[in-house]
């Protein structure tokens, strides 16, 4: 299946060719002709984007819009609920992640996923980030001890826990907690991280610190972000797509669509006249 | 006008306080009434030898009822042992595999009913299916009925306690790599362990109380039990015989078994409330 072929859409037509970027960046993810439907209500329509190596990319859009369904289909997590179903295509790699083909469990371990809500799993901070590494690796003993450190190290949560390891993860704080979930996922090793709001329901503080983290993070993984909060897209990402009424209005370079966007309803959007 | 029809609202609003109150305080006299009758009628009789001697023949003081004591935790250890692992995995199947099926819906509707069925009647359906066939009450009979009665509410409570589990945690899991499965075990029994623990004890204090079904099944015994193919001395059999006999001694071993359930329900709802309480602080 080496089928990434170049692609012949108005996404990548929209893409200016004159972004500055230093270095050339590969494609991760790409999204051909997504299309999502609940029961028989369809709510993304012919959906394509690129998603960037090692780069952040915000998905912004009004409420309702689609931006989570979108990114719940990279991982495949929306196959949990009955009625909802995915046509189209999701290469990662040379691989369509959407084809019954590929085991959902092993796609999972290459894409993590941040939610909304923090949920940290009824148990202590150390088994939090143990559980991914012992159901998907071989990793034991002291060397599981020295991942686990090196995750929360790497989401600047070590300081504020290393002394009550071994209490639970729910006595945390909220934006803590979600720190702890970035810890768990990026403890596997994904190459991609979905976040699905992930400061939504963090205060201020908290959302500083896992924005700084994400920016800390992107060297090593691709990152896509779903947000309602405009600021964060243009704070965060490298690339943006806006979605509206489950249609993708416009892609490309962050900075170039905050400033000069080529839509006009992207232009009403991040100039506030609705939404 | 208008300070006339506050009047009216303020009146009102003590008379149904005053009502509630009222009706809360006539359902706890009566519960402590109950009570104390239970402890001062029985407490006499709860001496060494009533949990360590069989019963003596009528018109005879002295011997206990070690026999029914020990039939009672018999017969609810095996109901409980198989009710409890089969009652939580087809709650799970509601659940977590078969939510939002015409299965499960048939399932949870015919358990529902289950719920809802007297006691004498599963007694009845279990006489029929096994103390009829192996031509004897036996304690086996005993055992099946009481767990018969378990089941649905096994069923019921651990489908209710994983439902409270928010599907954040499902996707979670899901997300990090974690099998269906070991999602359900791992990560969404855990989080409503204390839950899940307090419906089977519940559905244990529940059963530990049942008369009718065991009259049917177990029936009843003097001796100590030697296998489970025969008549199983129980307490609560006993104290439906003890305290309708002439012997003012049997009466107050009557007495004295009413007060030992009651003292095991409570300890069992106690227990599970005070888990309850330890889910909520966590």
């Amino acid at each position: 299946m080496e089928v990434m072929a170049p692609k012949m859409n108005k996404i990548n037509l929209n893409m200016p060719a004159y972004i500055e970027e230093p270095e050339y960046a590969d494609i991760a993810m790409s999204v051909h002709n997504l299309n999502f439907y609940y029961g028989e209500n369809q709510v993304l329509f012919d959906n394509n984007l690129d998603i960037h190596k090692d780069r952040i990319t915000a998905i912004i859009g009004p409420s309702g819009c689609g931006k989570s369904t979108h990114i719940r289909t990279y991982n495949r997590i929306f196959e949990m609920y009955r009625n909802q179903r995915a046509t189209g295509s999701i290469y990662l790699g040379d691989q369509d992640v959407l084809s019954q083909s590929v085991d959902s469990t092993l796609l999972r371990r290459r894409i993590g996923m941040i939610f909304q809500k923090p949920s940290p799993f009824p148990m202590t901070i150390f088994d939090n980030i143990a559980y991914g590494m012992k159901i998907n690796t071989n990793v034991r003993g002291s060397e599981l001890a020295g991942r686990v450190e090196d995750a929360l190290i790497r989401v600047a949560l070590w300081d504020e826990v290393k002394d009550k390891l071994h209490s639970s993860g729910t006595d945390l704080s909220g934006g803590q907690q979600q720190r702890l979930c970035i810890a768990r996922a990026i403890a596997i090793e994904p190459e991609v991280l979905l976040m699905d709001e992930p400061c939504s329901a963090i205060d201020p503080i908290g959302t500083a610190k896992i924005e700084e983290l994400m920016l800390d993070l992107k060297s090593h993984y691709t990152i896509v972000i779903v947000t309602h909060n405009m600021q964060q897209a243009a704070r965060v990402s490298d690339y943006t797509a806006f979605f509206y009424q489950g249609h993708i209005v416009e892609f490309g370079d962050t900075q170039q669509l905050f400033t000069n966007p080529k839509n006009s309803q992207t232009e009403d959007y991040i100039t506030g006249r609705f939404g | 006008m208008q300070s006339n029809s506050l009047k009216m609202r303020k009146a009102v609003s003590r008379l149904v306080k005053v009502l509630a109150t009222l009706s809360a305080v006539i359902g706890l006299v009566a519960l402590i009434w109950i009570l104390m009758t239970v402890v001062s009628r029985g407490i006499g009789s709860l001496n060494f030898e009533f949990f360590t001697e069989l019963p003596t023949p009528p018109g005879m003081s002295g011997g206990g009822l070690a026999n029914a004591i020990a039939g009672t935790l018999v017969m609810t250890v095996i109901a409980a042992a198989t009710a409890i692992p089969i009652g939580m995995l087809a709650g799970t199947y509601l659940s977590e595999v078969g939510k939002g099926t015409g299965m499960a819906e048939f399932i949870r509707l015919v358990n529902n009913i289950m719920i809802g069925v007297p006691s004498i009647i599963i007694g009845i359906f279990i006489y029929v299916l096994i103390v009829v066939p192996m031509k004897g009450f036996s304690g086996l009979a005993g055992a099946v009925a009481l767990a018969v009665i378990m089941l649905p509410i096994v069923v019921r409570t651990t489908e209710d306690m994983l439902t409270l589990v928010p599907d954040s945690i499902r996707e979670s899991a899901l997300a990090l790599g974690a099998s269906r499965w070991r999602t359900t075990f791992d990560i969404v029994f855990r989080a409503a362990k204390n839950g899940l623990l307090t419906g089977v004890l519940l559905a244990v204090a529940r059963v530990s109380g049942e008369t009718a079904p065991l009259l049917f099944t177990a029936l009843n015994s003097s001796y100590w039990f030697s296998g489970l193919n025969e008549p199983m001395a129980n307490l609560t059999v006993t104290i439906f015989n003890y305290a309708m006999s002439p012997y003012t001694d049997w009466q107050a071993k009557a007495w004295g078994a009413s007060l030992l359930i009651m003292v095991s329900i409570l300890a069992l709802t106690v227990t599970s409330r005070f888990i309850m309480k330890r889910q909520g602080r966590q």
